[in-house]
């Protein structure tokens, strides 16, 4: 196994100005970025200049800067399309994160179609985000959400998904890496499943997009949602990409400036893509700093951010397993960089204490994946989740402040 | 700050060997308390005689926050009508978030719960048994901390 990544790792850690600063007295460990990851330099840069030298509102003025506004805002798109390989910019809409993406699916695509009987497949894993849009529409037009169930390991069979596509199914919801057990699900070949049944797929990217190259193209997928915070970039701005024949279908999701050319009282005409689905002045500064997120993860390569993640997994695995009475909750063969674990004796969340008092900052409790978590018959886990800038070092000082708990307790 | 400023000896042992843990039967009342945060599920159970906690148990699964406040609180409300139950919580719901207060020396145990202070988001933790028993006494059946 590699030691080191392909990268520098100190030039890289030191392009994060908040991995200096100390917890606590200590040295600060940041493993939660399955929940958050930490933004870079040219990130804080990018929106600070944009900020001191090109603000104003976009696709509005035809003063200097609305223009050079607008070019960063479609410049951003234009970095987002080429990032995912989608066939173009109209594919490509901004919102405020992967939960907003959903929601938007399924009020505006989904809602529509729904018949009472109609069935909406999910798996198990699923993050709230990812279950509870989807309800709602269930709720409101007499469809159902049908369930594909996970195994012991915490892996999805696609088998099961072809098992439980009916001639009802309208739509499959998955996540691409699972949050609460980081597992990596067989996306393409869920894809191909459901689209041989002419079923059109949803795909959760939020925990995938830092740590793999996406190619929507390649997966087939019709949506792929994710949001720019847990990718080192700004919080409050996400994606939505959707294949163009279908976004092209479907009514405007919200109401108000930008997603409209002409209003009167007599009727409306709505805006051509990507705007349709962008109503309201949208979050400038994020989608230039998402910009720069992508640039900076493409500078240092997702396939190496990748490799070192899997180094960082196996020592994770190794040392985590090591410890008595540990018991990991999710052991998929193929796991993207992230430990779920329950120590016997402590509770998770006096461990997230216990941790924190080390400089370790990990996340407690249910993930927002409350089926997958009660699927292991515990109340909460602890998740440890790695990003490009973590080291082995800070993996030992996690097994070491989890020996620290286990002897406070014992 | 000293993590056995948090987990005192009391705490840790009420959370290893919890007092008063088990139902009670009917006409003893019961209900839930639910902290979705971390998973806490808690059932408080309390028998009333003449206004007064003749008797008062508890069951479910938590951290060592919340199975030592329930543990702890179980023990020291034998006896009280509703409004010296009020009132009790009240202080010891000072004792949980008032960086400021001194810490009453008459509350005995209970004083172990201090440690909390320091940590908010652990204070949901050692709450939730007292509001689940409010809530037992105010005759509902399910209180959630979020």
């Amino acid at each position: 196994m590699n030691r080191q990544p392909a990268y520098d790792l100190a030039a890289v850690r030191a392009d994060f100005p908040i991995l200096a600063r100390p917890i606590r007295g200590k040295p600060l460990v940041y493993l939660d970025n399955g929940a958050s990851a930490q933004r870079p330099v040219a990130v804080i840069d990018a929106e600070r200049r944009y900020a001191m030298e090109t603000h104003a509102n976009v696709h509005r003025g035809v003063h200097t800067l609305s223009q050079r506004a607008t070019d960063a805002f479609e410049g951003a798109r234009e970095r987002v399309r080429r990032f995912l390989n989608a066939r173009s910019t109209r594919e490509i809409i901004f919102t405020r994160g992967t939960t907003e993406s959903v929601n938007l699916v399924a009020q505006s695509y989904a809602r529509p179609k729904l018949q009472p009987g109609d069935e909406i497949l999910v798996t198990r894993l699923e993050h709230h985000a990812n279950i509870v849009p989807w309800q709602l529409v269930c709720e409101a037009t007499g469809a159902r959400l049908v369930v594909v169930p996970i195994s012991e390991r915490g892996e999805v069979d696609p088998d099961d998904v072809r098992r439980l596509i009916s001639p009802r199914t309208r739509l499959l919801g998955i996540a691409h890496v699972s949050n609460a057990l980081g597992t990596v699900l067989p996306v393409a070949e869920m894809i191909e499943i459901a689209h041989a049944a002419g079923v059109p797929v949803l795909v959760d990217g939020a925990q995938a997009v830092p740590h793999m190259r996406i190619d929507v193209q390649a997966l087939d997928a019709d949506f792929y949602v994710f949001s720019g915070h847990k990718l080192y970039g700004p919080d409050g701005i996400g994606i939505l990409y959707g294949r163009e024949s279908l976004l092209a279908a479907m009514p405007p999701w919200q109401g108000g400036g930008d997603m409209i050319l002409h209003v009167s009282f007599e009727g409306t005409t709505y805006n051509e893509l990507p705007y349709k689905f962008e109503a309201g002045t949208p979050h400038m500064s994020g989608a230039v700093g998402l910009a720069a997120a992508i640039d900076y993860v493409d500078g240092i390569g997702l396939e190496n951010i990748g490799a070192w993640e899997s180094t960082l997994l196996a020592h994770a695995h190794e040392r985590l397993g090591a410890i008595e009475g540990l018991r990991i909750i999710g052991t998929a063969a193929h796991k993207a960089g992230l430990v779920s674990f329950v120590v016997d004796g402590v509770h998770p969340h006096d461990l997230g204490t216990i941790l924190d008092e080390e400089g370790v900052a990990i996340r407690t409790g249910h993930h927002c994946a409350m089926p997958a978590i009660e699927f292991f018959k515990v109340p909460a886990t602890a998740r440890a989740s790695f990003g490009l800038y973590t080291t082995l070092e800070e993996i030992d000082r996690l097994a070491e402040a989890i020996e620290t708990a286990r002897n406070l307790f014992r | 700050m000293d993590l056995k400023d948090l987990y005192r000896d009391v705490i840790l042992d009420h959370n290893k060997r919890p007092r008063n843990f088990g139902v009670l039967a009917p006409p003893a009342v019961g209900a839930k308390g639910h902290n979705p945060l971390c998973g806490d599920q808690l059932t408080i159970y309390v028998d009333l005689a003449n206004g007064l906690i003749r008797d008062v148990k508890f069951e479910g699964s938590g951290c060592a926050i919340s199975v030592a406040s329930a543990s702890l609180m179980t023990e020291a409300v034998k006896g009280l009508d509703a409004g010296a139950f009020a009132a009790l919580h009240a202080r010891v719901h000072d004792v949980l978030t008032r960086h400021d207060a001194d810490i009453p020396t008459d509350l005995g145990k209970l004083a172990a719960l201090g440690g909390v202070r320091e940590y908010p988001a652990r204070v949901k933790c050692a709450s939730l048994s007292w509001r689940t028993l409010e809530a037992a006494l105010a005759g509902a059946n399910a209180v959630t901390t979020e």
